[in-house]
């Protein structure tokens, strides 16, 4: 005891302890204070009409699984599967050539690809909202076209959702198959080549393999955001697709159901922690093997 | 061998193409002189003009800008200051904290919008500026943090030592070595932290008051209720404050780097 209180008197010490304070502070009170808040209210009761009873109850959790709220989980899940399926299609191939391009093009990539990622979401979604509108871009493209004698309306519609959602998250991937496939070593998929292997062959026993911690991370980082990004369903698709975002925001916003909204919470974030969980399990014996 | 890479090349234009393509259509329609965004009626400035007389607008604009970079620099101070602190620092905890301080960028937007709103309310923190400011804070501090020790990292120990050698106090030798040797990094998270607070919609929309709007929450509600080409107009102007943006975190990711070649020659 004696020993620890002189070292913080050691100045180097506390001039470092006092650097520190205010990030333990914060996060103390402006980030573990809420979320165990969150935790505490999801076993609360609400009140007939405003508020809270602090009063213990499972009902929140029994609650999700009424048909309607369990449905709702359901449809988030395969939304986001769906989006992440996609964006891994498209996202890994763009990563994949992106990290096979020269020096110079590399970096400038990185820049054309900055913009629009940094661009506000709103103003992207926007741009979608102009193109898909009944009788907009697309659907006069279309006709024009003759593919489609009539409107296809859809802005307002799952599909219309789903490119939202790849849209907006397709950066997340490409940024992490880039990064992985950058520090590929390409001489050993021309060893695989001079050894005999077809260039389907090579990629697919050596780049894929060792592209693979990029693809996961990549899964990882557009799966979490995909279940939560409510104001895309809501804009892009207007009541008909309702995720648990979505149903979060309604019971904050609309039916003042907090401890409902709480539970929900907890649950999404108890699966999010488990994707994290698995995803560092898998890649922690991918880059075993690579070392293989 | 050759086909492959045109094919790879046109693959990636495509993409590009359209990922640019409702940025670019926005920017058109931003000259339409027709209300209606179907119809094409000619270029005009007008929508500009309303927008310039929009003093709501401006308000919503002015509101986050003061947002963007009071969490910024707030950011910037405890993300900085921690992150030079840390390896310095022996406590058991420091690890746990260090996690639970990065969770707002890992967990969905909507949790951390979610436990904000019942917190801020649950403290009876009056809902405006204020609960932004801490909200905004809180996702933007993790960007600095991370690009802080990830810089720290790569700083020439040997550096500090020697100035410390030659009688620099430990304070002295962070604002003489460490400092300007991190600044690059501390620009570029405060630089990334006051674009994702100008972006956000989803935890401003919880957290904000009744009367204090910000730029996205504006865009948001009108998305939602019936859009007027203004927005248009509006989304023009940001793209182009982003675009600054971009090449400024550019300019100072290069001055980043000739810096470490100045000290490598220094070195030498």
């Amino acid at each position: 005891m004696k020993r620890r209180l002189f070292e913080c008197f050691s100045l180097a010490k506390c001039v470092a302890f006092l650097a520190v304070l205010p990030l333990f502070v914060f996060t103390f009170i402006f980030i573990i204070g809420p979320l165990v808040y969150m935790l505490v209210l999801s076993f609360l009761q609400r009140a007939e009409v405003w508020g809270v009873v602090n009063k213990f109850t499972l009902k929140n959790y029994i609650d999700i699984f009424k048909p309607i709220y369990l449905k709702t989980f359901i449809e988030s899940f395969k939304l986001a599967l769906t989006t992440t399926f996609l964006i891994a299609i498209i996202g890994y191939p763009f990563g994949y050539f992106m990290a096979k391009l020269d020096g110079k093009w590399k970096k400038r990539m990185m820049f054309i690809l900055f913009i629009p990622f940094w661009t506000s979401s709103l103003i992207r979604l926007y741009g979608w909202i102009i193109i898909f509108r009944a009788n907009g871009i697309l659907d006069k493209l279309l006709m024009a076209l003759n593919i489609t004698d009539a409107p296809l309306k859809l802005l307002y519609t799952y599909p219309a959702v789903v490119v939202g959602m790849v849209y907006a998250l397709l950066p997340f991937m490409i940024y992490s198959v880039y990064s992985s496939a950058e520090k590929l070593d390409w001489s050993l998929v021309e060893a695989a080549r001079d050894l005999g292997a077809s260039s389907l062959q090579a990629f697919w026993t050596i780049s894929f393999r060792l592209t693979m911690p990029g693809l996961l991370s990549g899964v990882v980082l557009t799966f979490i955001p995909s279940m939560g990004l409510f104001f895309i369903a809501d804009i892009l698709g207007g009541n008909k697709v309702v995720l648990v975002g979505n149903l979060i925001q309604e019971q904050l916003m609309k039916a003042h159901n907090w401890p409902f909204a709480a539970a929900l919470s907890v649950v999404l974030m108890i699966l999010t922690s488990l994707m994290i969980y698995i995803y560092r399990r898998i890649s922690n014996v991918k880059e075993l093997e690579g070392l293989v | 061998m050759k086909n492959n890479t045109k094919l790879a090349n046109f693959y990636l234009g495509l993409i590009l193409v359209l990922m640019y393509l409702p940025i670019i259509i926005v920017i058109i329609y931003s000259f339409n002189s027709s209300r209606i965004s179907s119809v094409w009626g000619g270029f005009s400035l007008k929508w500009y003009e309303e927008l310039l007389r929009d003093k709501s607008m401006f308000d919503a604009m002015a509101n986050s800008l003061i947002l963007a970079s009071s969490s910024s620099i707030l950011a910037a101070i405890i993300g900085t200051l921690a992150a030079v602190g840390m390896p310095k620092v022996n406590l058991r905890s420091k690890g746990v904290i260090e996690y639970i301080s990065t969770l707002p960028i890992m967990i969905p937007e909507i949790i951390l919008g979610m436990v904000f709103l019942t917190y801020f309310s649950l403290i009876r923190l009056p809902f405006g500026m204020i609960t932004l400011v801490i909200a905004h804070t809180s996702f933007c501090i993790p960007y600095v943090y991370m690009l802080v020790k990830a810089r720290l990292v790569g700083i020439d120990k040997s550096l500090v030592e020697a100035a410390k050698d030659l009688g620099a106090s430990e304070i002295r030798a962070f604002f003489d070595i460490t400092l300007p040797l991190i600044l690059p990094a501390i620009l570029s998270g405060m630089l990334l932290s006051f674009a994702m607070s100008l972006d956000d919609v989803v935890i401003s929309i919880f957290v904000t008051g009744v009367n204090t709007n910000t730029l996205p929450i504006k865009i948001y509600t009108q998305l939602k209720t019936g859009v007027t080409p203004k927005i248009n107009a509006l989304s023009t102007l940001m793209l182009g404050a982003t675009l600054l943006i971009c090449l400024l975190s550019v300019w100072i990711g290069k001055l980043g780097s000739h810096h470490r070649e100045d000290l490598k020659m220094e070195g030498n």
